[in-house]
């Protein structure tokens, strides 16, 4: 784990390298921006994500100097550069295109801008050359860009935005010009260079995994709206709105009402009876509590929920973000789901210590005869109104038997999508509501014995999803 | 600051030699002749002012339009010019059509040299190009020459000063102007639809009338409206082999000005010939458009 | 593969037939002996040392010469500003009157332009000779420039003016550094189309001369519209010969340059 954390925009000390201060932009009647805030920090690699129209290359082309702010102001180091043209401010791009001058040598491109500076002609000699070892292209430097390849190309582009040491670096869909495997190797190549010159780097992406490999946060854009700003894990595993779970990855979204769950002793007419009949899992809800408890006691070793506040508070600062794992807890005990889905079996003690099936949080309706979906982590201010339930597909299981889980559904093998390292079911629940879940090649696929059209069940556990609003 | 600059000079260039220019002939087209220097009436005063610049309005008249429609000589030499620039850009086509197809079919190393053979005559000399045919056309020229030499014919043919002279002329000249929009439309066309087409059913020729020839229509209107335009208002061809009974509307108004010294006439001359090309020119932009939206 | 039928064959020899013939046959009557067109009296170069002797052809040569390097540059120049605002400037006010003074001298009959421009010059009282064919060819020939130029603006990768004034070019550096050097060809075509065009003019140097300047085409044109003439058939192989050896210089040269750029983008490729 890292030694000191890179979190700036944690701290409230922390001056911003750039600030968009309300800013509007129109483009005739159409709103591109709309007064939009936002801070970036020094040495920051900052990604803005969005699809195609959403604003995201507009802010990068307004940091540029390239076009110009309707309303508001954009500050870099506190002062406000609205009114600078492209040539005097201390930013540089590399564009989508390269925009590499064909007239000129890989040696003259990357000099262009020194030149421009006025520099003497020894420190252009080695800045240019310190350029070309930063980008191996040493080689290369008395060829013309049409003699080089795409790779190549990228990486004198680099070098020739970078060459004037910029205090921002903007990157326009650097890497879509690349073939996919040629992409993967140059993120972590651009990662490394941001990381050796200290550059903060804005890039612009409509490749969400480009954006999670590369960026230290992540903007998610949409119709001239940011609809997220936060560290690549947050945006995975927390994402705020149903846009951006949708937008990031893979999802299952459940569109449906909360209520609130019950807590001990649950009143009896907080869950419709019908639900309860049609509950695959009901009958099994004949346990005491105490077998629950004993139950829970042995699950480990899931992080409890001090540990947890603790380490969100204090360790974090310090320790770095934790690996993005599934945060995957053991499987329950058909106790310990019975416990915490029977209405009329009493709830666990809400023992603050070791509680493996988190209770509060809310309880989702999202369809007619299935039975609701327990989410521990929803926010009980929810209850009452309507929400989506989503939750990623590696973090739904898929098993032949019924499983020991807190939320289980039945339902039909309709498509099996093979990729390799993992395999992606798509299942349809006896409403016709189609769920993906993955599973990881781990073992042969051989011993798994799901195929189409047979009878699984479906399960994931009560914080495995994410309660949105909407 | 610069970008005025940029702007203004072309702007201004353009405004005085060729706007200014123009509505010069507009208003010395409703003016009348005079035995003066220069040789039409009113003649505007600036040093008179508004009011005789009112003076000078009321005087401009449609007399010499009236005169046009009254002569039979101007009417009849638009007709003229209508149909001889109509027909030989038909001519021009199924000429031109053949060679740009068969360059589009042509062997991808062979092309540029095609090419280039069918640009080089459009960098060579107009008038030198018509001045060619003048030897070859004329009763002792070299095609009269082989013809008698072979037998087929006993007296020499009279083609030169002739309209049939004109149209060879302009199919001759204009031929470049078919063949390269044509061509570029054909060569664009992906072989693998002809072969679809031919998967489906039809034969070769009915693949080109049902696949080819519809993709080549925006190079065939282009083409055409390239040799029509200027095949209309074209004085070297007519005069120098055409007689004296081919009447060009360009030729008319070289003579009105140059021999009959009637400015007025020449200009109303100009005028109407404005007028008609405006519908070729309007329709030929429509077809570019629609060429360029298919395109992008 | 490609279907190439003797239909096609036949087709393209008889059509380069037909643009050639009457050129060649010109080359070949301008050695003539004879003075006459169809009597082949033997081979001589006589019409081509009368053609260098006689002093009016020299004249208007020179005059040509001097017309078309003038207004082909003046063309050039305004051409290309003009080119570059219409594809470049956005919107302005009277954009479209711009744009209409551009294209319309593409269709307007010569008579029209040359009758026009003659009455402006008689209108402010300019006196007609060289300088005033100057300005009626850079009038219409910059038109053509501005075409030329501005479809090659029109694929120009506007992100590489963006770069240049990123890097810390002005707005006049980045064009001179950047803009200009690779719309070089462009311009150049359009400058040999300008010259080619004043070179090539008859009707609109008739009305804009005056008695004092008399181009070549004027001059070959009073000499043929009596008839064939020995000594024009010399001139206009001379012409032809140095347009076919230009064009055809000029197109191994850019097969030349694509062939390289081809085969460098290739072991670029393999270099990778």
């Amino acid at each position: 784990m890292a030694e000191t954390v890179f979190a700036p925009w944690a701290d409230p000390a922390q001056k911003p390298l750039i600030e968009f201060c309300n800013v509007t932009k129109r483009f005739g009647d159409f709103t591109a921006i709309h007064d939009l805030s936002l801070k970036i920090y020094e040495k920051e690699f900052f990604a803005l994500l969005g699809p195609s129209g959403c604003g995201k290359t507009t802010m990068m082309r307004m940091l540029g100097g390239f076009d110009s702010v309707t309303e508001g102001s954009i500050l870099l180091g506190g002062h406000d550069i609205s009114a600078v043209p492209p040539n005097k401010r201390p930013v540089n791009m590399m564009f989508q295109s390269y925009a590499l001058f064909p007239h000129l040598s890989i040696w003259e491109n990357i000099a262009f801008g020194l030149k421009r500076e006025g520099r003497d002609k020894a420190f252009i000699d080695a800045r240019v050359d310190e350029m070309l070892r930063l980008t191996r292209l040493e080689r290369f430097a008395k060829r013309k860009p049409h003699q080089i390849s795409g790779g190549q190309r990228q990486r004198v582009a680099l070098a020739r935005s970078l060459a004037k040491a910029p205090k921002l670096l903007l990157l326009d869909e650097p890497l879509g010009a690349l073939d996919r495997k040629l992409r993967e190797e140059t993120q972590f190549e651009l990662m490394d260079i941001q990381e050796k010159t200290g550059t903060t780097f804005v890039i612009v992406t409509h490749d969400q995994e480009e954006a999670m490999t590369v960026a230290s946060r992540i903007a998610v854009m949409d119709e001239g709206r940011l609809v997220q700003v936060d560290t690549p894990d947050q945006i995975y595993e927390a994402p705020n709105s149903v846009y951006v779970a949708d937008f990031i990855g893979d999802v299952n979204l459940f569109p449906g009402t909360a209520t609130e769950r019950p807590v001990a002793p649950p009143p009896a007419p907080a869950v419709a009876p019908e639900v309860e009949e049609t509950a695959p899992i009901a009958d099994a809800a004949l346990h005491d509590s105490a077998e629950a408890n004993t139950a829970t006691q042995r699950r480990l070793p899931a992080p409890d929920r001090k540990g947890e506040w603790l380490y969100e508070k204090i360790f974090r600062r310090f320790m770095g973000y934790r690996e993005t794992a599934p945060r995957r807890l053991p499987p329950p005990s058909p106790a310990e789901i019975a416990a915490a889905r029977a209405p009329v079996a009493p709830a666990p003690a809400p023992a603050p210590v070791a509680e493996p099936i988190r209770p509060g949080g809310i309880l989702i309706d999202w369809a007619e005869g299935q039975p609701p979906i327990i989410a521990a982590n929803g926010d009980t201010a929810m209850a009452g109104t309507g929400v989506t339930f989503s939750i990623r597909p590696e973090k739904v299981t898929i098993d032949a038997e019924k499983p020991d889980r807190p939320n289980i559904y039945k339902g039909k093998v309709i498509d099996i999508a093979y990729l390799g390292n993992i395999s992606t079911f798509h299942v349809e629940l006896a409403n016709g509501t189609m769920v993906k879940a993955q599973m990881v090649n781990a073992r042969r696929l051989a011993n798994r014995h799901i195929t189409w059209n047979d009878e699984v069940w479906i399960g994931f556990t009560e914080t495995a999803g994410v309660v949105l609003k909407g | 600051m610069r970008k005025a600059v940029l702007i203004a000079l072309p702007y201004l260039w353009l405004t005085a030699l060729f706007l200014v220019p123009f509505l010069i002939v507009l208003k010395i087209s409703l003016s009348d002749i005079a035995l003066a220097r220069p040789p039409y009436m009113p003649q505007f005063d600036p040093a008179a002012g508004w009011q005789g610049f009112l003076t000078f309005l009321s005087e401009l008249d449609f007399e010499n339009f009236a005169f046009l429609a009254t002569d039979d000589l101007y009417w009849k030499s638009y007709l003229s010019s209508l149909q001889i620039a109509g027909l030989s850009t038909l001519i021009t086509l199924g000429v031109g059509y053949p060679i740009a197809y068969a360059m589009a079919r042509a062997d991808q190393a062979w092309r540029p040299t095609l090419l280039m053979l069918v640009i080089l005559p459009f960098w060579t000399s107009f008038l030198i190009r018509v001045y060619s045919w003048m030897g070859i056309l004329s009763n002792e020229g070299t095609l009269n020459t082989v013809l008698l030499w072979l037998g087929v014919i006993d007296t020499p043919l009279q083609i030169m000063n002739t309209p049939t002279a004109v149209y060879i002329g302009i199919v001759y000249t204009y031929l470049p102007f078919m063949v390269l929009p044509i061509y570029s439309a054909l060569e664009k066309l992906d072989d693998s639809l002809l072969e679809a087409a031919e998967d489906l059913g039809c034969s070769q020729l009915s693949a080109f009338w049902l696949v080819t020839w519809p993709l080549s229509r925006s190079g065939i209107i282009a083409g055409c409206f390239l040799v029509f335009i200027p095949a209309l208002g074209e004085f070297v061809i007519p005069s120098l082999l055409g007689g004296s009974d081919t009447l060009m509307i360009g030729k008319v108004l070289w003579e009105e000005f140059f021999n009959n010294r009637d400015w007025p006439v020449a200009s109303a001359v100009a005028v109407i010939l404005l007028l008609i090309l405006i519908i070729p020119i309007v329709l030929f932009q429509r077809n570019e458009q629609k060429a360029r939206e298919a395109e992008g | 593969m490609r279907r190439f039928s003797w239909f096609n064959a036949t087709s393209l020899s008889l059509g380069f037939a037909f643009l050639y013939l009457p050129m060649i046959l010109l080359v070949i009557y301008s050695f003539n002996e004879s003075r006459l067109v169809t009597v082949w009296a033997g081979f001589s170069t006589k019409w081509y040392a009368e053609l260098f002797r006689d002093q009016e052809f020299l004249d208007a040569a020179w005059v040509t010469l001097k017309v078309g390097v003038f207004s082909s540059t003046l063309a050039t120049i305004l051409g290309t500003m003009a080119a570059y605002v219409l594809v470049r400037a956005g919107r302005f006010h009277g954009r479209t009157l711009f744009s209409g003074m551009i294209y319309a001298p593409l269709v307007m009959p010569e008579v029209i332009t040359g009758l026009s421009l003659l009455l402006l010059f008689i209108g402010i009282g300019l006196d007609r000779g060289v300088f005033t064919i100057v300005l009626a060819h850079t009038t219409f020939s910059m038109c053509y420039v501005s075409v030329v130029v501005s479809s090659r603006l029109a694929t120009f990768d506007r992100a590489l003016e963006e770069a240049a004034l990123d890097l810390g070019c002005s707005a006049f550096s980045a064009f001179r550094l950047v803009t200009l050097p690779i719309i070089a060809p462009a311009v150049i075509s359009g400058w040999l189309l300008a010259f080619t065009l004043s070179l090539d003019d008859l009707v609109i140097a008739s009305f804009t001369t005056g008695p004092s300047a008399t181009t070549l085409p004027i001059k070959i044109f009073s000499a043929v519209r009596l008839g064939v003439s020995p000594q024009i058939n010399a001139l206009s192989t001379l012409l032809i010969g140095i347009v076919a050896i230009g064009v055809i210089t000029a197109s191994i040269v850019t097969k030349r340059a694509a062939v390289a750029q081809a085969r460098d983008e290739q072991q670029a490729a393999r270099t990778a």
